[in-house]
């Protein structure tokens, strides 16, 4: 179980992680940045096994990585949204962040709910209600599942 | 059944015959961009990989842009990383010679080439016949590494250019006004591609300002087939083609959507969505701060001149900072051989080193709480250029140059005579 951050359509990467932070030299000093625009607070009130659930086209924009990086640094279990935009897509499932389409979820939270998400099964609980979600096609599912695409990189060269 | 642009040239970097939109292959990649925006992040994977090596180091191209020069300490330690690991390892490198797809235009697309940019606007090449797609440092890694990576063969939309653009109209009102229409996620996961009679009226500057913006509609790629316009740009920079591919005429689409260019008015896209476009005239007397003209998407010399050509002989409005930053130093020697640098500075603009600038929103130009800027950058969402409570409205060069002038949105054609 984790709690619900809510947020509407077309959240772009600017929002999840501004520009002015992006070459900070790691990750870890970028983090409490996270969504600074929209939830000032984010950073401090989220905590790991939390959840992002979002509308249409999360993660449009730039390409900047180090969006998904800071929410999965922060401990972000996986973001469920109506649709993703396709560079935020790759970048989080190579990096080993879950990301979940769920069509019917974002307009039954407000936020601050308990989910509970069997990955596996692509299903999204919340208040005894079960909604399901679309499962990732089977290769992203195979990087995912073995942690992001440079652990995948380490293995075929062993 | 025949195969579209980007089925072609994702077939032939994956080895096959034919491909069709939906599978997923391995492409060996012919270009690897990568900028300051994250390659300082990339090195430090790099470096914790337990066999790190490049598979071709001919393929990579590094680009200081985005925070050019330098606006912090940390900036500095991010640079010198990159300069220090391009130099270690013989990396093509740039540092304040230009916006990275600018460079990358001028000096290394060759179409029908699959290339992976680490910036979401890698779209751009696609003005020269080229599949270039946006990826994040992980991605970048992976095919610098090995040399290839895998992609998911797009859908296409088709859209038929008719006519041509009226006077005072720009290839930028024209995507604009496109993006507009299919909204911020209208291309997801697909290629956009250009055609139609059309295509031949449209000069590379502006295919490249069409191309560059098509990530704004969500879209992989964007592609134009490289007809005489694009061949000649090539032949003029010194390159050569790799392969000129058009779409079969059986091909399947996704959509197709007709455009007739001389409908096309000047548009501004309103703060905080690319997708906000509506006609300038409606936007008309909104008051202005700071007016920015450069970036990947409006930066060349095409943009300085219609710029210059309104500017000369009058006067950027009290209280605007108009900041005019060419797209690459070869740019902005030409302005300077062609009397343009001196026509802004007259003016009072504010005439600035080629890099990404207030686009990119950290460093150079940046605004503050609730001030407005009008740009030809490529994005408005909120904060993109400063604070989180500052307003972005991006239109054309005319518009921006107009506006500067006028210190408030307004078109060229809006403009009281020159004083003689």
């Amino acid at each position: 179980m984790g709690k619900i951050f809510k947020f509407h359509n077309d959240v772009d990467t600017d929002q999840i992680i501004a520009s002015q932070y992006l070459l900070y030299p790691t990750v870890e000093e970028m983090k409490e940045h996270a969504f600074e625009s929209l939830e000032p607070d984010f950073a401090a009130r989220v905590r790991p096994g939390d959840y992002i659930v979002a509308g249409e086209n999360f993660g449009c924009g730039s390409s900047r990585e180090q969006a998904p990086a800071v929410l999965k640094a922060l401990g972000v279990r996986a973001v469920v949204a109506r649709s993703f935009a396709r560079i935020f897509f790759r970048n989080a499932i190579n990096i080993g962040l879950p990301l979940i389409v769920c069509r019917e979820l974002y307009d039954h939270v407000d936020g601050g709910e308990e989910l509970e998400l069997d990955l596996t099964e692509g299903v999204a609980t919340v208040g005894g209600q079960s909604y399901s979600c679309t499962k990732i096609n089977p290769y992203m599912q195979n990087i995912l599942n073995q942690g992001g695409l440079l652990a995948s990189l380490d293995r075929e060269e062993a | 059944m025949g195969m579209t642009m980007a089925e072609k040239i994702i077939a032939a970097a994956a080895g096959e015959t034919c491909v069709r939109a939906g599978e997923i292959h391995t492409v060996e990649l012919d270009l690897l961009m990568s900028n300051d925006g994250t390659t300082h992040l990339t090195i430090d994977m790099y470096h914790k990989l337990a066999h790190p090596r490049i598979a071709d180091v001919s393929k990579l191209v590094w680009v200081v842009d985005h925070n050019m020069p330098s606006d912090s300490p940390k900036t500095a330690a991010s640079h010198k990383k990159m300069r220090d690991f391009a130099r270690e390892h013989g990396i093509t490198f740039y540092e304040g010679q230009g916006v990275c797809h600018q460079l990358m235009m001028e000096r290394h697309v060759r179409p029908g080439q699959l290339i992976f940019g680490a910036d979401s606007h890698t779209c751009a090449y696609g003005a020269l016949g080229a599949f270039g797609t946006g990826v994040g440092c992980t991605d970048y890694l992976y095919a610098m590494v090995t040399g290839h990576s895998w992609v998911m063969v797009p859908e296409s939309l088709r859209f038929c250019l008719h006519g041509r653009l009226r006077p005072g109209v720009t290839a930028r009102d024209l995507i604009l006004t496109i993006i507009g229409r299919i909204g911020a996620n209208g291309a997801n996961y697909k290629a956009m591609e250009f055609t139609g009679e059309g295509l031949a009226t449209l000069t590379m500057s502006d295919r490249i300002a069409i191309c560059n913006l098509c990530v704004e509609a969500g879209a992989k790629t964007a592609l134009m087939p490289a007809d005489q316009v694009a061949l000649d740009y090539l032949a003029a920079h010194g390159r050569t083609p790799k392969a000129v591919y058009t779409s079969d005429p059986d091909a399947v689409y996704a959509a197709t959507y007709d455009i007739d260019l001389g409908e096309i008015v000047p548009v501004v896209a309103k703060p905080h969505f690319v997708d906000q476009v509506v006609p300038a005239a409606d936007c008309v007397g909104t008051p202005i701060d700071e007016a920015f003209l450069g970036s990947c998407n409006n930066g060349r010399i095409e943009d300085l001149r219609a710029a210059a050509a309104i500017l000369e002989g009058r006067h950027v409005a009290e209280r605007v900072r108009f900041l005019v930053v060419p797209a690459s130093a070869d740019v902005h020697l030409q302005a300077m051989e062609e009397g343009l640098i001196e026509i802004f500075l007259r003016a009072g603009a504010i005439v600035m080193n080629a890099n990404c600038s207030v686009c990119w929103g950290s460093c150079q130009g940046v605004i503050g709480a609730g001030e407005t800027l009008i740009s030809t950058g490529t994005r408005n969402f909120k904060g993109r250029a400063g604070h989180k409570d500052s307003f972005v409205y991006l239109g054309s060069a005319e518009t921006v140059t107009a506006s500067a002038i006028a210190g408030e949105i307004t078109t060229a054609d809006r403009l009281p005579p020159r004083e003689v």
